[in-house]
C-alpha cells in the first residue's frame, strides 16, 4: 500500500472532483454486498449464495446452470457448458455429458472435457497438483454422488455415480469450471490465480482488493450472445453493516445494495430508489426435534403451532418483504404440489387441536427453542422469533428461548438435537437454502443424514419419507422427478414436519438509474441485461 | 537515561510474552468453529474432521500455541482460515489504514483537547470552564458509533457533501493525499476524535487547575516573573501527564475503533478484527490482537521514555 503519498495536482483534482460530485462513469454498476470480503475468486466460491451470485455465475460457468431469465416462473436447470446429458438406461450410474464446443476461457484457452475432468480433480483428488483445499472445502460436499469421471474425447465427459442418483444435474450446477491453462501459466499457484482468475463466464475480473472491491468487465466473446453484459463495468464492494450499506446507496456511493434493512425502506422508496424482490427458494422455519420426549412428536401439536401464527401481521415487521409460508417451499415453487393441510392463521382450530392432545390454558405445552440474534440470511430473527413466541403463547404453547450466537448456532445445527450443545432444545430456528432436491428436501429429513452424519438436526426418520427420497433419486425423467418432489413436499406439509413461518423475498434496493434487471426466482441472478441510465 | 531505556525495553519482553499467551487463549475460549467460515454449512462430519486436521486445529492447545509462537518469532503469522491469505499482509495493510485514521483523529483531537482543557483550567469555575466540562463529558459519553451514523445522515445522505464509506474512490491501496481521498477520511476521523477531545480536555483542565493552586506558582509571581513565563512553567509541569494520556489515547484510537470502522466501512484493523471475530478466523484474530496489543505496549514505552526526557522530577531508579 502506498500511504502518505501526496498528489502533485491535489488542489486541481480536488476542485474537479468537487464539481463532478460522486458521479460514476456511464455504464458502471456499483454493488454493495452483504459479504465482509470479496468471495473466493479461483472458481468454487465461498460466502454462500452471495458468493456464487457475484463471483460464481459472473466469472464462471458450470456444466448445467439455472435459468435466470424470468421473474414470473420458478427457475429450472438449463444447459451451460454441457449442451446435453443423458444417463445410460442399462446402467443408471453412468452419465454422459456433451461439452459445448467453441467455448474459450478468458485467457483464450479452449474448454474441453479433459479440462472439466481436471476441475473435478481440483476438488476431489488430494494427490492431484491442482487440488485446492479452499475450493474443495466449498465444492466437494456439493457432489456427493460422483464416484469417477473421464474425458472420452475432447467434447464428451463420462461421470459414474456411487449409486443411481437422478439429482446429479442439480449437484453439478454447483461446480464452476476454472482454466487449466491459466493455472499452469501462473506457476500452478492458486494464490496467484486468485489475483488473475480465468473462467468462461460473461464477466472478467480485472482488479481485486481484498475486503474492499472487485472490478468486473464484460467478456465480449462470451459463448451466449444474449448474456454478454451491456454495462461497461460492475464493481463489487463488501458492505456487511446494514446501515453503512443503506447510507452508501442513499448518498450515491453505490447503485445497488443487497438486503436493505426493512426500517430504511420507506426512506429509500421516498427518495426514488427501487426495491426489487421476488419469491425464491429460501424459507424461515423452526426445524423440530423428533427425539424421544419432544412435544413436537405429536402431529396435533405441530399442526396447532402452524395454525397459531398470524403470518400476515408478521409481514409488517419486515416492511412487507416476505411471503407467508404455506409449506416448506414457496407456493410458487414447481415442487409445492397440493397439500391437504392448509397452513394458515386459525387460532381456534389450533386451540382445539391442543385440547384434543390434552393441553389447555392451564396446562400449556412447554417447549425450548434455539434461536440466534443474527445470522446470514436469518432476516430479523429476534423480533420474528418473539412474534412466534407470542403467537404460540396465545394458543397454549409456552416457548423458552435458548439464545446462541450465529456461528455457534451452525455448530449446534450440525451436532443435532441430542448433542449436549443443543441444551435439550426442541427446535432450532434456521433459514434454509432450498433450491434443489437435496438441499430443498432430502438433507433435512433423510435417515442417513441424522446429525452429526448430516444435517437432519431433529433425528426424524420415517420409512415412507425414505421411500420418497429413494424415488427422487431414481427418477431420471425430470417431469417424473418433479412429480415425486411434489408428492414429498405434500408429506412435509400434511405431516406439519416443520414450523413453517415465512419465505424471504431477497430484497435489494436499486438506484433509479439501474435499468433492465429481472429478478429471477433463484439465489443467483443475471447481471448481463442491466444498463445504467 | 540509557540504562533506564534498556531496562524499560527489557520489561517489554515478558509483557509481550504474556500478551501473546492471552491473545492465543482468549480466542480459544469463545464458542464457535473457524471451519464454519470456509465450509458449506452442510459439510459432513468427515469432511469437517479432514479440514480440522489440515489446519492443525485437532492438535492440543499447547502444541498449537508452540507452533504459532514459533512461527511468529520467525515473522510468519500464518494464513487466514477464511481467506487463505497471509495474516501478516492482511494485518499490515489494515494497521496502516487504521494508523492513517488514528493519526488524523489525533491531529484533530489533541490540539482541541489541549486548548480547551488549558483554558478551562486557567479560567476555573467560570462559565467557560463549565461549558468546556459539559463538552468534555458529552464527548466521552456520546456513543461514537451513534454519532457516526448521525454525521453520515447529515453530511452524506442529506447534504451529499462527504462520502459515507470506504477509503477512497479506488480503495485504500490507491490512497493519495488529494481531496478525492481525504474527503473519505473526514467523517470517520471527526467521529473518532470526539472521545479523546473529551478525555484530553478533562485531564488538562484538572492538571492546570491543580498546578495553578500550588505554592510554587505564587513563588514564581513573587519572584517577579511575567504572567507568560508563569504559564510556560505551568504548561511544562502539565506536559508529562498530558503526554502520557495522549499516548494512551493514540493506542486506543488505533485499536479501539471497531465500531467506527464498521459504520464507515473503513478497511482498518478494527474492521478486520470484527470480521475475524464473526468468522472465528483464529489466525487472523490472534495476529490482529497481537499486533494491536504490541503497538499499545510500544506506545506506552515511547511515552514513558518521552516523559522521562521532559520531566526531570521523574526519578528513574
Amino acid at each position: 500500500m502506498r500511504l502518505f503519498r501526496f498528489g502533485k495536482t491535489s488542489l486541481i483534482a480536488a476542485t474537479a472532483i468537487m464539481i463532478g460530485g460522486m458521479a460514476a462513469a456511464q455504464g458502471t454498476l456499483r454493488v454493495g454486498m452483504t459479504a465482509a470480503d470479496i468471495p473466493l475468486t479461483t472458481g468454487q466460491t465461498d460466502q454462500g449464495g452471495e458468493g456464487m451470485r457475484f463471483m460464481g455465475y459472473t466469472v464462471y460457468d458450470s456444466l448445467i446452470e439455472w435459468d435466470l431469465t424470468s421473474a414470473d416462473k420458478p427457475s429450472v436447470l438449463i444447459p451451460g457448458l454441457a449442451t446435453e446429458w443423458a444417463v445410460d438406461p442399462a446402467d443408471t450410474t453412468k452419465w454422459t455429458f456433451k461439452i459445448r464446443e467453441g467455448v474459450t476461457f478468458h485467457d483464450g484457452s479452449p474448454l474441453t472435457a479433459e479440462v472439466v475432468a481436471w476441475n473435478l480433480d481440483k476438488l476431489l483428488v488430494e494427490t492431484s497438483e491442482q487440488y485446492d483445499p479452499r475450493q474443495a472445502a466449498q465444492g466437494k460436499s456439493r457432489i456427493p454422488a460422483v464416484a469417477t469421471y473421464r474425458a472420452i474425447d475432447d467434447y464428451t465427459l463420462e461421470i459414474v455415480t456411487k449409486t443411481p442418483d437422478a439429482t446429479l444435474p442439480y449437484q453439478l450446477a454447483w461446480i464452476l469450471i476454472s482454466s487449466k491453462a491459466n493455472f499452469e501459466a501462473l506457476g500452478k499457484d492458486w494464490e496467484k490465480v486468485a489475483m488473475a482468475p480465468s473462467g468462461t463466464g460473461p464477466w472478467k475480473l480485472t482488479s481485486f482488493v481484498p475486503r474492499e472491491r472487485a472490478v468486473l468487465v464484460p467478456n465480449e466473446s462470451y459463448w451466449d450472445a444474449t448474456r454478454i453484459p451491456k454495462l461497461d463495468e460492475m464493481v463489487l464492494i463488501p458492505l456487511p453493516e446494514p446501515n453503512a450499506r443503506s447510507a452508501a446507496l442513499l448518498s450515491g456511493q453505490v447503485d445497488w445494495i443487497e438486503a436493505p434493512a426493512p426500517d430504511t425502506i420507506p426512506a429509500m422508496t421516498g427518495n426514488g430508489f427501487v426495491i426489487s424482490s421476488n419469491a425464491y427458494p429460501h424459507n424461515w422455519t423452526w426445524h423440530l426435534s423428533r427425539v424421544e420426549g419432544s412435544p413436537w412428536n405429536d402431529i396435533r401439536i405441530r399442526k396447532a403451532a402452524n395454525l397459531a401464527i398470524d403470518r400476515e401481521s408478521m409481514g409488517a415487521l419486515l416492511g412487507g418483504l416476505m411471503i407467508p409460508a404455506k409449506g416448506f417451499v414457496p407456493p410458487s415453487s414447481q415442487w409445492f404440489g397440493t397439500p391437504t393441510f392448509d397452513v394458515k392463521y386459525d387460532p381456534e382450530a389450533a386451540k382445539a387441536l391442543l385440547a384434543e392432545a390434552g393441553y389447555g390454558p392451564d396446562n400449556p405445552v412447554k417447549v425450548k427453542a434455539l434461536i440466534s440474534p443474527s445470522g446470514s440470511g436469518q432476516m430479523l430473527p429476534l423480533p420474528m422469533n418473539e412474534f412466534v413466541q407470542q403467537s404460540l403463547a396465545e394458543v397454549g404453547i409456552e416457548v423458552e428461548f435458548v439464545v446462541v450466537e450465529w456461528n455457534q448456532m451452525i455448530n449446534i445445527w450440525r451436532a443435532g438435537a441430542t448433542d449436549a450443545a443443543s441444551e435439550g432444545a426442541h427446535s432450532i430456528n434456521f433459514t434454509y437454502f432450498i433450491q434443489d432436491p437435496f438441499t430443498g428436501l432430502i438433507r433435512h429429513l433423510s435417515c442417513d443424514l441424522i446429525a452429526p452424519n448430516g444435517t437432519n438436526w431433529g433425528h426424524y426418520c420415517d420409512p415412507e419419507m425414505e421411500a420418497l427420497f429413494t424415488r427422487i433419486r431414481s427418477s431420471f425423467d425430470p417431469a417424473e422427478q418433479d412429480a415425486v418432489m411434489r408428492e414429498t413436499h405434500e408429506k412435509f406439509v400434511n405431516d406439519a414436519l416443520f414450523l413453517m413461518v415465512t419465505h424471504d423475498v431477497a430484497p435489494r434496493a436499486l438506484s433509479p438509474k439501474v435499468k433492465g434487471f429481472v429478478q429471477a426466482q433463484n439465489w443467483y441472478q443475471n447481471f448481463s441485461s442491466i444498463t445504467m441510465e | 537515561m540509557l540504562s533506564y531505556l534498556i531496562r524499560r525495553i527489557l520489561y517489554v519482553l515478558p509483557v509481550a510474552f504474556g500478551v501473546s499467551v492471552i491473545c492465543f487463549m482468549l480466542v480459544q475460549i469463545a464458542p464457535g468453529d473457524p471451519l464454519t467460515a470456509i465450509m458449506p454449512v452442510d459439510a459432513t462430519a468427515e469432511e469437517q474432521a479432514a479440514m480440522r486436521a489440515a489446519y492443525g486445529l485437532d492438535k492440543p492447545l499447547p502444541v498449537q500455541y508452540a507452533i504459532w509462537i514459533g512461527n511468529i518469532v520467525q515473522g510468519d503469522m500464518g494464513k487466514s482460515i477464511a481467506t487463505g491469505r497471509p495474516v501478516a499482509g492482511e494485518v499490515l495493510m489494515a494497521v496502516q489504514n487504521s494508523l492513517l485514521l488514528a493519526v488524523s483523529a489525533s491531529v484533530i483531537a489533541f490540539p482541541i483537547g489541549l486548548f480547551l482543557g488549558f483554558l478551562a483550567g486557567y479560567f476555573r469555575d467560570t462559565l467557560f470552564d463549565k461549558a468546556v466540562t459539559a463538552i468534555a463529558i458529552a464527548g466521552v459519553s456520546v456513543p461514537n458509533y451513534w454519532l457516526g451514523i448521525v454525521l453520515v445522515i447529515i453530511f452524506s445522505v442529506t447534504l451529499g457533501w462527504l462520502p459515507s464509506m470506504g477509503a477512497g474512490p479506488g480503495g485504500s491501496q490507491e490512497w493519495l493525499w488529494d481531496w478525492a481521498h481525504m474527503r473519505h477520511l473526514i467523517l470517520p476521523a471527526v467521529t473518532l476524535a470526539v472521545v479523546p477531545i473529551g478525555i484530553v480536555a478533562r485531564t488538562v483542565r484538572a492538571l492546570v487547575g491543580d498546578i495553578f493552586s500550588m505554592d510554587f506558582v505564587q513563588a514564581l509571581y513573587a519572584k517577579g516573573m511575567t504572567h507568560f513565563d508563569v504559564l510556560r512553567h505551568v504548561m511544562r509541569n502539565a506536559a508529562a501527564t498530558a503526554l502520557s494520556v495522549m499516548g494512551l489515547q493514540l493506542g486506543y484510537l488505533l485499536g479501539g475503533s471497531i465500531l467506527i470502522e464498521t459504520v464507515f466501512n473503513w478497511p482498518g484493523s478494527g474492521f478486520l478484527l470484527s470480521n475475524a471475530i464473526f468468522q472465528r478466523d483464529l489466525p487472523l484474530l490472534q495476529g490482529t490482537i497481537l499486533v494491536l496489543a504490541l503497538f499499545f505496549v510500544f506506545a506506552n514505552l515511547i511515552v514513558d521514555v518521552l516523559q522521562a526526557a521532559i520531566d526531570p522530577r521523574i526519578k528513574r531508579t
